[in-house]
């Protein structure tokens, strides 16, 4: 290594000014010795000596400017080397010296067209037995159910949160299981949601498999970089070694009567990372069975309840083990004239608007999402191809929504079987107001699910 | 209850820990190791092989050093923030996946994906390399919840900076550490500067050791770039944490010699401060000193080491120049696992 080079102080630095030399021709010096300061408009650095040797000639004066990146700028003689040996290059290499070699190592920029995303696909919801005993329960009781028996099931998953334990839940959802599985494994936390979801992202790492509850997601925001540049992106960055089995669950989207800071939707938001599986149920049975595939999942899972919905009953069948498909859309109601899509809440004012429309003589295709992320795109583009008119339901805001995309890839993949333009049906784009009648201004409504219905079908 | 040990006091007392020969070499090796190591990687950076952001252990080695040989190597956890390669090469990581990573190319720790910031290892249960300054404090603890949860006996590190020490989920953790006595180590690696805002500029209390106070959690200053006090302590520290007891703070006060990172305008110190440092407080040439008076080796001796250590840093050097970057096809692998 008998070449000093002129350093890069960044990827972007092309020149800089050799602004001292602190050795001189004929001096002796060892690693980490400075041998000399450069200096850019932004930065200065020091030239250290990574060998040993002697400074046998100093090429570039101190004091010049502009010299280029990758210029010797001095020849360092190592034990045995002799000056007419070392060849200095007169032209300055390439700086790009990196993506040069990487080329030479067999790496075609043409290949990477080539490599495309990968295709998610979903399995089917399980055949039931046709005798399956259903039973009627609260989307409240459904989904503690599930937590319960995946806590029976394996050690390892716990659950943590604030007042999940002695207060039974802010919800209620976590009702009897400190009882059944003791403070160990349903552990109460001070209110800290970044140091919770921190510290729960962690005993992931360590091969937990833990239940964050947050007692709404709009305190999750205080917890954000944890789920998304520690869990989400784990498994990436550590080339696929480090797993975060882990599953942050709770009330989203629209309360009442409690004002900005308490009432938005988080769908958009969780559904834009990759690395994240999101999941937003509407029935009680897909809150069960979507819950226990959630805490069985390998991978990170945003789980968004909604307060409004946890009252409200379903079904839920009877059987040993329900687990529903991760990333399966669920197809409500069958239907010929036109697509109406939604999740969660969104789902109450669909199943409402489809009601009244089919009543009216209007054959709607109703398709619950259920799972965001990944996004079951086939089922809504076979339905499209179907009906030619889509509609999508959410109560998030309209930019950048589940509406917004689901819209761009119907554009992108079905745009020929478009009989007219895809219309979103959102929340105003509004921070969410208090006053009582506000609130209902700012809420999608069942008239607004038929009023699209209608345009996109020219009805009137 | 908190320990004290001043740094400057520690440097005169006359009863300070010693080490065997065996101890004062091995200390030797890891820190020139990763002293070498680094300047390579400056050098390599200035040449346009490894990009981004490159943050150099250099001045800093005796903390993880004495630190790992007081715990129990793949068995106890550690995690740390961005500056990360000398924690991975104490630990035993191979010195060539590092620098392959640093360059970006297949053959690195985290297959080229991760970069200078974000490399793991199970296998000796390090747990990176986290770009987001304080996230590791709050995942440490994780890791220390989950020790205690399977009551399988380690004990969680987590070295963290003095700039990382004023974010809120530090004492978020530290609260949840010791409400929940937690086997964890908070190691705070007190180099003076949080990129170049000095401590006093940027701490309205400049004793990270007693951070803990509030939360009970007892802490000790140490002299950073003492290899056997910075032993010393974490012996105790990890000790206290395998008992029961819940976590403890130790206080690393040590110096990079280098900037922040690469790109580091060095307006915000003298350069005798740096020199000074450099020449009298090098935590290498103390223990070279003490194997030289001590008679645990001889020049020739240590040259050798250095020759060997030279050697392991050129290989992994010349791996990492040549070795392929990732195939295109992986740029969509690793995001999440299909179940």
């Amino acid at each position: 290594m008998p070449n000093i080079l002129m350093p890069a102080l960044s990827p972007t630095m092309e020149e800089g000014k050799l602004s001292k030399w602190l050795v001189k021709e004929g001096d002796t010096v060892s690693p980490g010795d400075v041998l000399a300061e450069i200096e850019t408009d932004k930065a200065t650095m020091e030239v250290e000596s990574v060998d040993s040797g002697v400074v046998n000639q100093l090429l570039v004066a101190e004091g010049t400017d502009n010299v280029k990146v990758n210029t010797p700028i001095a020849i360092v003689l190592g034990e045995g080397e002799k000056a007419e040996d070392i060849e200095v290059a007169k032209t300055v290499p390439e700086p790009a010296e990196a993506p040069v070699v990487a080329a030479e190592n067999g790496v075609d920029p043409a290949a990477e067209k080539t490599a495309a995303a990968p295709k998610f696909e979903p399995a089917s919801d399980p055949d039931l037995p046709a005798d399956v005993e259903m039973v009627e329960m609260t989307v409240r009781q459904a989904l503690n159910e599930a937590m319960a028996e995946e806590l029976r099931r394996d050690k390892d998953v716990f659950i943590i949160g604030e007042e999940v334990a002695e207060y039974q839940g802010a919800y209620k959802i976590t009702q009897n299981l400190l009882q059944e599985f003791g403070p160990e494994r349903v552990v109460d936390t001070p209110i800290t949601e970044h140091g919770f979801a921190g510290l729960a992202v962690g005993a992931a790492f360590a091969g937990l498999k833990p239940i964050v509850e947050f007692m709404t997601w709009n305190f999750a925001m205080q917890a954000i970089d944890q789920i998304i540049n520690s869990a989400a992106k784990q498994l990436y960055m550590s080339g696929g070694q480090v797993t975060a089995p882990i599953v942050f669950r709770g009330p989203n989207g629209v309360a009442s009567r409690v004002g900005a800071q308490h009432s938005q939707d988080y769908s958009a938001w969780y559904s834009h990372v990759p690395g994240l599986t999101v999941i937003a149920p509407y029935s009680a049975a897909d809150a069960k069975g979507l819950l226990k595939a959630a805490i069985r999942s390998p991978n990170p899972v945003i789980f968004l309840e909604n307060e409004v919905l946890y009252g409200s009953t379903g079904e839920v069948p009877k059987v040993d083990d329900f687990v529903l498909p991760i990333g399966k859309a669920r197809i409500a109601r069958a239907g010929a004239d036109v697509t109406i899509v939604s999740f969660s809440m969104g789902m109450r004012y669909a199943t409402q608007a489809t009601e009244k429309l089919v009543a009216a003589g209007v054959d709607v295709e109703l398709i619950d999402l259920r799972t965001l992320r990944p996004l079951d795109m086939d089922t809504v583009i076979a339905s499209v191809k179907k009906t030619g008119r889509l509609v999508t339901v959410e109560e998030g805001w309209p930019q950048g929504g589940i509406g917004a995309e689901i819209s761009a890839q119907v554009n992108e993949q079905a745009f020929d079987y478009l009989d007219a333009p895809v219309i979103r049906v959102t929340g105003k784009d509004v921070p969410m107001p208090y006053a009582a009648n506000l609130e209902k201004l700012a809420l999608p409504h069942v008239d607004d699910v038929i009023a699209a219905v209608n345009a996109v079908t020219y009805r009137s | 209850m908190a320990r004290r040990a001043v740094a400057t006091k520690a440097k005169t007392q006359t009863n300070s820990p010693q080490f065997n020969k065996e101890q004062e070499l091995s200390a030797y090796h890891d820190m020139l190791l990763v002293r070498r190591f680094e300047e390579k990687a400056g050098q390599m950076y200035g040449m346009g092989l490894i990009g981004g952001f490159c943050h150099l252990y250099i001045g800093q080695e005796a903390v993880v050093t004495g630190v790992t040989m007081a715990s129990k190597k793949g068995e106890d956890a550690q995690i740390t923030g961005y500056r990360d390669h000398g924690h991975m090469l104490v630990m035993g990581l191979e010195p060539r996946g590092v620098m392959a990573e640093l360059t970006g190319r297949a053959g690195g720790l985290s297959g080229g994906k991760g970069g200078s910031m974000h490399m793991f290892s199970l296998e000796h249960r390090f747990y990176g390399g986290n770009g987001i300054v304080g996230a590791q404090v709050s995942l440490g603890t994780g890791l220390a919840f989950a020790s205690k949860y399977k009551g399988d006996g380690s004990v969680s590190i987590a070295y963290f900076g003095d700039g990382a020490a004023n974010q809120g989920q530090v004492y978020e953790s530290f609260n949840m550490a010791k409400l929940w006595n937690l086997p964890v180590v908070y190691v705070i690696e007190n180099n003076k500067y949080a990129m170049g805002t000095s401590v006093e500029r940027s701490s309205a209390t400049t004793d990270f050791s007693q951070r803990g106070q509030s939360f009970d959690i007892p802490g000790e200053q140490v002299d950073g770039m003492d290899v056997r006090l910075v032993h010393d302590a974490a012996e105790r520290a990890i000790e206290h944490a395998r008992s029961g007891k819940g976590p403890y703070i130790l206080e690393m006060l040590t110096y990079r010699y280098r900037g922040h990172s690469m790109s580091d305008p060095a307006k915000y110190r003298s350069k005798d401060e740096v020199t000074k440092y450099r020449q009298e407080r090098d935590p290498i040439e103390q223990v070279k000193a003490r194997i030289l008076s001590e008679k645990h080796a001889t020049e020739d001796e240590l040259k050798e080491i250095e020759t060997k250590i030279r050697a392991i840093v050129t290989e992994a050097a010349d791996f990492a120049t040549n070795d392929p970057e990732p195939d295109a096809s992986e740029l969509w692998t690793d995001i999440t696992i299909s179940a």
